[in-house]
């Protein structure tokens, strides 16, 4: 194999894996946090404003890592750098 | 397929190259600006009041009571920059349903813009609150070992929060553009759906993580505010 099908190989699978695991633990997280934010919820109604502001805010900066990764891998599909230095490097 | 509005590039002479968001971000920023001004020009005192008054006021005291609620006791001095956020990332979501538009809020540089600005009004408004000597002293708070964990989560949370922007705006478009080749008709709708709900709760995020930096920078010693975040 060329230089070029190793950097796709490899940014594909590594997309792929990033995805996956990137959305694996924040939906641990937000699992977890809403479960316990039910849960303060029914135990006290009269705070329902500030639970559930604190949780939304909570809720988006777990969200924000799952974010992260699939930025990562939506650059090494569609804005792979190596990629187009390879095809910058063929074309000289 | 491209990730950013910033590749549609609408009009190119020389170096000069007007691209998608800057005339979308424009567009609303004159939108917001003339309704605003429109709507304010005869302000009534009386009972009658006309409905675009009425809606501007509930904006108004919903931003004034949810900056309040976060833990800026005066919102009046902060309404100006933090309801500016708000109205400008809401908007630019809402539009989503005319067709053939892009959010300029979907482009990395329009989020890092909006971040910069808030990683330099949080030093205008603490230096504003406490002094200058005040508001240094507030990055060894607890202790002097704090101090450089103090200075990078300045930095990581501006960082955070254009990614988290950007990502959460980019993702909406995509996954519409890629369920229109996968399911067409129906799913994409829902996912649209979706989007603007997303997009609302990330114009309440984003404006939220203001307020709550700013309170933080403006009372680290008088009281710690509701919500503690790390970037």
């Amino acid at each position: 194999m060329d230089s070029m099908t190793y950097i796709a190989v490899a940014s594909i699978v590594t997309a792929g894996i990033t995805t996956g695991f990137g959305c694996l633990g924040p939906a641990l997280g937000e699992g977890y946090s809403v479960a316990t934010a039910l849960k303060s919820l029914a135990q006290q109604p009269d705070a329902a404003s500030t639970i559930t502001r604190t949780l939304f805010v909570g809720l988006a900066m777990i969200e924000s890592t799952a974010i992260y990764c699939f930025v990562v891998s939506m650059i090494l599909i569609f804005a792979n750098p190596f990629w187009n230095h390879a095809i910058a490097a063929a074309g000289h | 397929m491209r990730i950013s509005p910033d590749q549609l590039i609408l009009w190119q002479h020389g170096i000069f190259k007007l691209n998608s968001t800057i005339v979308t971000s424009w567009v609303l920023m004159v939108f917001l600006t003339v309704g605003a001004m429109l709507i304010t020009r005869r302000l009534a005192h009386t009972a009658k009041v006309s409905g675009w008054q009425s809606f501007l006021e509930i904006i108004v005291t919903g931003i004034n009571t949810q900056i309040k609620e976060a833990g800026l006791a005066q919102p009046e001095k902060y309404i100006g920059f933090i309801g500016t956020l708000f109205l400008f990332i809401a908007t630019s979501s809402i539009c989503t349903i005319i067709p053939g538009y892009e959010p300029p809020t979907g482009s990395l540089s329009t989020t890092a813009a909006l971040a910069l600005s808030v990683f330099i009004a949080v030093p205008f408004f603490g230096i504003a609150s406490q002094g200058l000597s005040g508001y240094l002293k507030s990055y060894a708070q607890p202790t002097v070992i704090m101090l450089p964990f103090n200075i990078i989560s300045e930095f990581s949370r501006t960082l955070a929060m254009a990614i988290r922007l950007f990502g959460n705006m980019m993702s909406g478009g995509m996954i519409v553009g890629i369920l229109l080749s996968i399911t067409p008709f129906l799913f994409p709708i829902v996912m649209t759906g979706l989007g603007l709900l997303t997009g609302m709760v990330q114009a309440y995020i984003f404006s939220i993580l203001a307020t709550v930096y700013i309170a933080g920078a403006i009372q680290a010693r008088k009281v710690s505010p509701q919500i503690t975040t790390k970037g």
